[in-house]
């Protein structure tokens, strides 16, 4: 074990010069896209076919890019660790997906989008990055209707809009509750076409396990073919990891089993700093766990918040069923405290408000661990039909899991984890810190700040493969010497030895507990400590605990099976040992950043109404992580060394955030 | 975990598992028998197997191999064949939706694979079904680049066409309806995709090429045809109706009628 670390400033060395230019344009805020795609270097068509692009995920993210650069004429290889690009996680989003089209008529447009979206971030984003995607927001919409999306339409035939938290306007489209699906098929589609075409080799079931850096430039990756084990290289001109987020860090999450922060912490290990990695969105609307063999959790749509109205009852305690507790009784505390948003508060301040009220003793549910999420008045107003037809996907979903009927009973919801706005830290090209190692998508930092509004992820992805990253990456190409390399090269096989190091050792180390076991106590330890609500006290105890726990796990773990199969709990054990050094940074992060905003909610900084503190002198900046080769981490030199990027707000005046 | 347990009663369940086990393609499989006791009513059937699978490891023996993702029903990975029916007793539910409430204690399961010429199995529960993804890119998609979209709303579409295209693109891709057809048969899976594109102005332009290059690849694959039995319809997770098999054998006819091969292309101006 280790001795208990003292303070939070020696955990982490502060970087003397940084390293972040952000490259954001300058100028008049509405123009500086367009600006900056004009002095952008191009390469010229008959070049595009001599670059090759290698594409690590098949998300939103990754399967917009790649089938983007191949229309472009780049070469381009698609990795995934799924049997087909159409499974990424990102298939199971279901609400919607943003954009200020103003179809609706009510007021919308790109500025009042990229308002919302940084006074939603509690601003601790960039302005630059988040105006241009509410810009290209639109032409995301033209672009999947062109695809074949079929978004939910009016009897007129025009598209239908919905509302999601921390808005005031309809701009969210939808596809029932499977919005995620439809828009993954359709650039899957689009990927598809190019694999036809023979634009794009597929690689599926291969997962990256290292970045290839030459000469400072990635310029390739080492993966395992999951079915053969196989280990081997690939070279590239680019490297773009599309790898989504690394919200199971907590083992308990909405993500999807198979979603990992692998690709991203190898990338990590080999340069690319890890921007805000404690920034972790808990969505409030999620089927409460249900027994110690939970192995995820399910989310409930955040539109079912424009129908459903939220309430515990208003004593404590009150152990009647809810068709018993008459309305006088009942507390729809998001409505009272929230008049203006009401149910639609962002999810940071309804998270943790039902937090707030379990605390407090009334909670609902056997063990009083949860919040009502009521349809009664809608089906009322509306009819079940209705109803019916805009969730009966979700309701069916929900009667699966908990056998009840949410058209006769209200829900049942308590908050769990679902998103990180952490992630690797890019410029406003999406480059990283390592040159040619762009990152889209969930896996990196970029549009949300401290919090992500809902139906902004699918838009964010979309918006990087499909018109952001088809300008940026040119810039590489056409600015950069690029000498030709071969998976021959010195850094390959470097990488390759040290991926099979690292699997050898996982397979020898013959303990005891299972990889599934460990995972398991870490999430604890990190709902726990560094959840919903976080303290010193609370963030320093989870350190020690989980510096504990990793040195089990590489003593202990059993990992069955050989190398050279299909194995999963090989493949786990490896995105488990990630997770444990991830854990270690994101709990360092949350003890430095002395303020509250968005997501995380130190209880030391709070107002008096309990709502979260920023600290915009000290704290007005992205934290970005670098680590160093040589720390222990452990008692002696530190992991990781501190470099920060100011923010500056020059549109949105920095304000205490208010959705009363 | 702080947000504790709230499990429906007592009851658990003890159950007899006879699993498929096979190390690869290649290898000869055989059923394999595992007791399994005290299972929770609540547990989904995934989490049935893992709870089997970290049993085994304690017990030094290797785990079940099995694909999952989402465990909700969308992704399309999970798939295993329960006493006979592709994803178990229950309609319009996928494996990883499927409870084990459903099930009483005493009783036997049997779990396999898919089976189908097109769909190898890998290891153990694990199939191939990329399959699916070839098929997809001889013509599932409609061919616009990006950047290429003209304004969303211009397109209009009658709510109607809307809902039916979006009843067969809810289509999650799993393979069941293969599974599920004595003639293993992928006509549900191209249907759907003929029918959601075919259903919306946007995919209207190639119709006729989409089917025959679909149809075309799913035969050199080695799916095979369609019996009208619907076994594959009643297997469906998400209720994909057999009218989209009516419509792809529709569109196909006419194409094989109209379609001719395409001219070659001069280097235009
Ligand atoms: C239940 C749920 C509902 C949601 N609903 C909404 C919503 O309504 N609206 C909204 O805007 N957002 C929503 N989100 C968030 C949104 O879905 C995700 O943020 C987004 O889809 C992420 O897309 P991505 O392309 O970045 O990554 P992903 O979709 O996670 O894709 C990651 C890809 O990387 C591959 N990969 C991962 N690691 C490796 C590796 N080491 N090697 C090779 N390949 C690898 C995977 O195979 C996969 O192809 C929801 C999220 C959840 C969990
Ligand atoms: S695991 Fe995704 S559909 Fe079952």
């Amino acid at each position: 074990m280790q001795t208990t670390s003292k303070s939070p400033s020696d955990l982490f060395t502060r970087a003397t010069t940084s390293r972040l230019d952000s490259k954001c344009p300058t100028g008049p805020m509405a123009e500086r896209w367009d600006k900056h795609r004009f002095e952008l270097k191009l390469v010229n068509p008959a070049n595009k076919r001599k670059f090759h692009a290698l594409v690590v995920g098949s998300g939103l993210a990754g399967a917009s890019a790649a089938a983007s650069l191949a229309e472009l004429g780049y070469q381009v290889s698609v990795f995934s660790i799924h049997d087909s690009p159409r499974r990424a996680h990102s298939i199971a989003a279901q609400g919607g997906i943003n954009a200020a089209k103003n179809y609706p008529n009510d007021g919308d447009s790109v500025r009042r989008l990229f308002y919302d979206t940084v006074k939603g971030g509690d601003f601790r984003a960039r302005e630059s990055n988040v105006h241009r995607l509410a810009q290209v927001s639109n032409a995301i919409i033209d672009q999947c209707v062109a695809q074949g999306v079929p978004f939910a339409r009016e009897y007129g035939g025009l598209l239908d809009n919905r509302s999601f938290g921390g808005a005031q306007v309809s701009r969210t489209f939808y596809a029932r509750g499977q919005t995620g699906q439809q828009l993954l098929l359709g650039a899957y589609q689009s990927l598809m076409r190019q694999v036809g075409l023979g634009k794009v080799t597929l690689h599926a079931r291969h997962e990256m396990l290292d970045l290839v850096v030459v000469d400072g430039v990635a310029r390739g990756i080492v993966t395992r073919d999951v079915v053969s084990g196989e280990i081997e290289s690939h070279a590239g001109d680019a490297v773009l990891l599309c790898t989504g987020g690394y919200g199971n860090v907590f083992y308990l999450s909405t993500n999807a089993k198979k979603s990992n922060v692998t690709a991203a912490w190898r990338a990590h290990k080999r340069g690319a700093l890890f921007a805000n990695p404690c920034f972790t969105q808990i969505h409030p609307t999620c089927i409460p766990v249900s027994g110690s063999h939970q192995s995820k959790l399910t989310l409930m749509s955040e539109s079912l918040r424009n129908d459903g109205r939220v309430w515990v009852p208003a004593k404590k305690g009150d152990s009647r069923s809810a068709d018993q507790i008459p309305e006088s009784e009942r507390d729809y505390y998001l409505e009272r405290r929230y008049p203006s948003f009401g149910n639609l508060v962002p999810r940071d301040i309804a998270s943790r408000a039902a937090k707030q009220m379990v605390d407090d003793g009334r909670g609902v549910g056997g063990n009083g661990m949860s919040v009502f999420l009521d349809f009664r008045d809608a089906i009322q107003r509306e009819g079940a039909d209705k109803i019916r037809e805009r969730y009966g996907n979700l309701f069916q979903m929900y009667e699966r899991i908990t056998a009840d009927d949410p058209y006769r009973i209200p829900m049942r919801i308590y908050p769990a984890v679902h998103y990180t706005m952490g992630g690797l830290w890019v410029d406003y090209n999406l480059e990283s810190t390592v040159p040619g190692l762009f990152v889209l998508g969930e896996a990196n930092f970029s549009d949300h700040g401290a919090n992500r509004l809902g139906a902004s992820a699918l838009m964010q992805g979309l918006a990087d493969g499909y018109f952001v990253i088809p300008y940026t990456i040119g810039a590489h190409f056409a600015g950069r010497k690029l000498p030709k390399v071969s998976t021959d090269h010195e850094a390959f096989r470097e990488a390759e030895a040290a991926v099979r190091a690292r699997v050898g050792k996982l397979l020898a180390t013959d303990g005891r507990r299972t990889v599934d076991q460990f995972h398991r106590q870490l999430g604890l330890v990190m709902w726990d400590h560094c959840g919903m609500g976080r303290n010193e006290s609370g963030l320093l105890a989870a350190l020690d605990k989980i510096r504990g726990l990793r040195e089990e796990f590489h003593a202990d773990v059993r990992v069955l099976g050989e190398n050279e199969s299909v194995n999963m709990s090989l493949e786990n054990a490896g995105r488990v040992a990630d997770y444990f050094e991830l854990a270690e940074l994101m709990v360092i992060d949350a003890l430095h950043r002395r303020e509250s905003c968005g997501g995380h909610f130190r209880e030391e900084y709070q107002t008096e109404e309990g709502e979260a503190r920023r600290d915009d002198e000290n704290f007005c900046y992205v934290a970005a992580w670098e680590h160093a080769a040589s720390g222990s981490g452990s008692g002696g030199a530190p992991r990781w060394s501190l470099h920060s990027e100011p923010l500056t707000f020059e549109e949105v005046k920095l304000t205490q955030r208010s959705y009363k | 975990m702080s947000a504790g347990h709230d499990d429906h009663g007592s009851g658990g369940l003890d159950l007899t598992l006879h699993i498929w086990r096979q190390e690869s393609s290649e290898a000869q499989g055989r059923f394999e028998t595992y007791p399994l006791h005290d299972v929770s009513p609540d547990m989904s059937f995934l989490e049935m197997l893992d709870v089997l699978n970290e049993q085994l490891v304690r017990e030094g023996r290797e785990p079940v191999e099995f694909d999952h993702d989402c465990r909700e029903g969308i992704c399309g990975s999970c798939g295993v064949m329960i006493n006979g029916q592709a994803h178990g007793p229950d309609r319009e539910t996928a494996t990883c939706q499927l409870h084990m409430r459903r099930f009483k204690s005493g009783e036997t399961i049997f779990i396999e694979p898919f089976r189908a010429r097109a769909f190898p199995v890998l290891r153990d529960l694990v199939v191939d079904r990329s399959a699916f993804d070839r098929i997809m890119s001889k013509g599932g998609f409609v061919s616009v680049n990006t950047g290429a979209a003209r304004d969303a709303n211009s397109i209009l579409i009658p709510k109607e066409n809307a809902d039916l295209a979006m009843d067969a693109a809810a289509c999650i891709g799993c393979g069941a309806c293969v599974a599920a057809c004595p003639n293993a048969a992928a006509m549900l899976f191209v249907g759907a995709k003929i029918s959601h594109l075919g259903l919306l102005p946007q995919g209207r332009p190639e119709r006729s090429r989409r089917v025959l290059a679909m149809v075309a690849q799913m035969d050199a694959e080695g799916f095979g045809n369609c019996g009208n039995i619907y076994e594959c319809e009643a297997a469906c997770p998400k209720a994909i109706s057999v009218e989209n098999i009516a419509r792809l054998n529709r569109d196909y006819l006419i194409a094989s009628a109209t379609e001719r091969p395409p001219t070659a292309s001069g280097g235009g101006a």
